[in-house]
């Protein structure tokens, strides 16, 4: 499993605002997944009812996700499938191993997938002597710089075009070493002649499921590229690796959610390739796997049924919040030290690693609300932070010095007569103070502001007084 | 094993055991019904504005549209495109009877090989199960006489598509599907215009790892 890095978040966000290249990115990205999506919204009139609806559906399936997980299951069966069903990340590993080793498996082409990450296939099979190749140009050129996705659905988003090609060069050595990458299809038409030979060579293809469909017993992939499709048809082996919540019980359950999921991602009414499969090669078929596999894990995901964090499992991964998120906007994925960055990574993260190891991807956010605005599935994202930073609370882990700086408000707040006589008292002196200029360039104890910008001073009333004494003169 | 553990940690959060049986039946039934939600309103049209509005959508995804009266006039509109797209004069094609029946001799410089795709393949002909205008997505199931690698390893798609078969959403292709197949094939393909990436700095370019264009022959729109 990915170590992570989440406690060292403040210092991550310094290293990331630091980062010339990473900004660059950041700004060049920054709003085009916003416009797009907005105006994906806007072309369709049905678009907030259909994301009540992907809501309604979601909740209807965790509150009986037991029965649509059990139906998804026989259906795989009855199609000649096979279904696997593991605790945690070591089983799911152990089990993919051993469906790779009985195929005899030397290279395993792969899908992009967020949960094969979180689970860490990658570096288990190839601690095993099988070779797995990342086939999604983005996971591709991830795959040779030894770096993590930094996006759920764009991973290569902190990469700027230098990146690609010295990746490139540095990999592709039977290339001549002197060609120019005159466009950017130039990276794209290498990356797509070196990865067809992996497609064809690979004896299993590993993909993720944006939806499983307990109607049909089929796996849902949701792509541009047309990589997952070639992963997931050619091999004579498929698995499709899930986790409890990914199950929706109809094809019209899950029609009802691609509606929402690409508008929301990239702002395209629908993907190039939305792929649905339903067990192994049928009698007189002339391509596909021989064998299809389904992993479907918990890692921690039924301890959030039932809870007040159950509303994060309606997630569909579409990026959405991140992509207005600007905090992430300003640090980008990496800072948050996991496999899921962004809001909902603030969430999910410590429910799946601990709060004490993720207690700061909660704390690391505005509550601007932005991220919940835009939410598919109407995930109230900064509620459940907000519930983090109270669990955080309650079990100590936020630092002491916060935690009396809080007694000390909390004190002043109950005492109304006190805080109005405080306050009154602080607008006024630090007014006079501020002299003439209005302003203070340094101010004790606002280090933090004051690092970056001028702090205005009170006009010397709080707005308590100033609303009695208009009060009082109108009355007058 | 693992299956009751999943299912019992799962039961354990709800804080119930399994569903009463009249409880799990109405989900039964749920399933069975398959009740649609909410469809917009875009693709409740006529027949013809279907067809155009499926068309327009293709064309909007990158994808090429070609217009035939009937199945006589597909072999020159297949072939006088592979040539204005310098593509070779050779295809493989799907083994379907609707394709059989296209007077392919019209053009014997076009050379079609039945089956399914191979590596070295420039040029794949498939059959269109059905056309959603919602989109303009094609509905690409796979079966003996529609393989998927058809789909995925020529550098161009051709999909030939009756005009009788776009319908408006997707659920009117699922219910296509149901009735004519009974069950779901391996695989269902719904694809909307060439492959993609937008991974290289968020700039679009077309042909990633599927085809780099798609033309859909539409038979009958008049």
């Amino acid at each position: 499993m990915q170590t992570a890095t989440s406690s060292a978040f403040k210092a991550n966000a310094r290293v990331a605002l630091n980062d010339a290249g990473l900004q660059k990115a950041l700004a060049r990205s920054g709003t085009s997944f916003i416009a797009r999506r907005a105006a994906a919204a806007a072309a369709l009139p049905e678009f907030e009812t259909l994301r009540d609806e992907a809501r309604a559906i979601k909740d209807h399936t965790l509150a009986h996700l037991d029965f649509y997980l059990e139906a998804f299951a026989d259906k795989v069966e009855a199609a000649g499938g096979q279904v696997h069903f593991c605790a945690d990340a070591a089983e799911a590993r152990a089990v993919v191993l051993e469906i790779c080793r009985a195929a005899g498996a030397r290279t395993v082409t792969k899908g992009k997938s967020m949960i094969s990450e979180e689970l860490g296939i990658n570096d288990h099979l190839e601690a095993n002597g099988i070779t797995p190749v990342e086939t999604d140009l983005g996971e591709y050129i991830l795959q040779l710089r030894h770096e993590t996705p930094s996006h759920i659905i764009a991973p290569a988003f902190h990469l700027n075009r230098e990146d690609w090609e010295a990746s490139f060069r540095a990999a592709h050595t039977d290339l001549p070493p002197e060609r120019v990458f005159r466009e950017r299809r130039d990276i794209l038409v290498e990356a797509r002649t070196k990865l067809r030979e992996k497609f064809l060579a690979a004896d299993v293809g590993i993909t993720g499921a944006n939806f499983l469909i307990a109607e049909t017993g089929s796996s849902v992939i949701v792509t541009n590229e047309g990589n997952g499709d070639l992963t997931q048809t050619l091999p004579r082996v498929h698995i499709a690796l899930s986790s409890i919540e990914k199950v929706v019980p109809t094809l019209e359950d899950c029609t009802s959610l691609l509606r929402v999921l690409a508008r929301s991602a990239t702002g395209q009414e629908f993907s190039v390739y939305t792929t649905f499969s339903t067990g192994a090669r049928r009698p007189d078929d002339l391509d596909g796997p021989e064998a299809y596999h389904v992993v479907i894990v918990d890692n921690g995901r039924s301890g959030m049924l039932g809870g007040e964090f159950q509303p994060m499992l309606r997630c569909i991964r579409c990026a959405a919040c991140m992509n207005h998120c600007p905090v992430y906007g300003a640090v980008g994925g990496h800072a948050y030290g996991w496999v899921y960055p962004g809001p909902m990574g603030s969430v999910l993260t410590p429910a799946l690693i601990g709060v004490d190891q993720a207690g700061l991807l909660p704390g690391a956010s505005t509550f601007c609300g932005k991220c919940e605005s835009v939410c598919p599935v109407r995930i109230p994202l900064p509620g459940l932070m907000r519930h983090w930073r109270e669990r955080e609370f309650e079990r100590h882990l936020t630092p002491a010095a916060q935690r009396r700086n809080l007694a000390l408000w909390a004190f002043v707040a109950k005492r109304p007569v006190l805080y109005r006589a405080l306050t009154r008292a602080g607008a006024f002196g630090l007014r006079l103070l501020a002299g003439r200029r209005g302003r203070f360039q340094r101010l004790p104890l606002a280090g933090g502001w004051t690092a970056g910008r001028d702090l205005p001073a009170p006009e010397g009333e709080t707005f308590f007084a100033r609303y009695a004494r208009e009060q009082r003169g109108r009355a007058a | 094993m693992s299956r009751e553990q999943v299912v019992l940690a799962i039961r354990r959060g709800l804080r119930r055991g399994p569903l009463p049986p009249d409880q799990a039946m109405a989900l039964q039934a749920r399933l069975d019904a398959h009740p649609r939600h909410p469809i917009p309103a875009r693709s409740r049209l006529d027949r013809d504005g279907q067809v155009a509005l499926f068309a327009a959508n293709v064309e909007r995804e990158f994808g090429t549209v070609l217009r035939v009266a009937d199945a006589a006039a597909v072999p020159a509109a297949v072939a006088d495109w592979l040539a204005a797209q310098n593509l070779p004069s050779a295809a493989a094609i799907a083994p379907h009877p609707e394709l059989r029946a296209i007077p392919w001799a019209d053009r014997p410089l076009l050379r079609l090989r039945e089956g399914r795709a191979e590596a070295a393949d420039a040029v794949a002909i498939q059959h269109g199960f059905a056309g959603i205008a919602e989109t303009g997505t094609l509905m690409l199931p796979s079966a003996p006489e529609r393989p998927t690698t058809l789909n995925l390893l020529a550098e161009a798609a051709v999909v030939i598509l009756r005009a009788d078969r776009v319908v408006g959403a997707y659920e009117e292709a699922w219910d296509l599907l149901r009735a004519e197949l009974g069950a779901m094939p391996r695989n269902v393909m719904l694809v909307t215009g060439p492959s993609r990436s937008a991974d290289i700095e968020q700039a679009l370019e077309l042909g990633a790892h599927g085809p780099r264009r798609l033309c859909v022959v539409l038979i009958g729109a008049g």
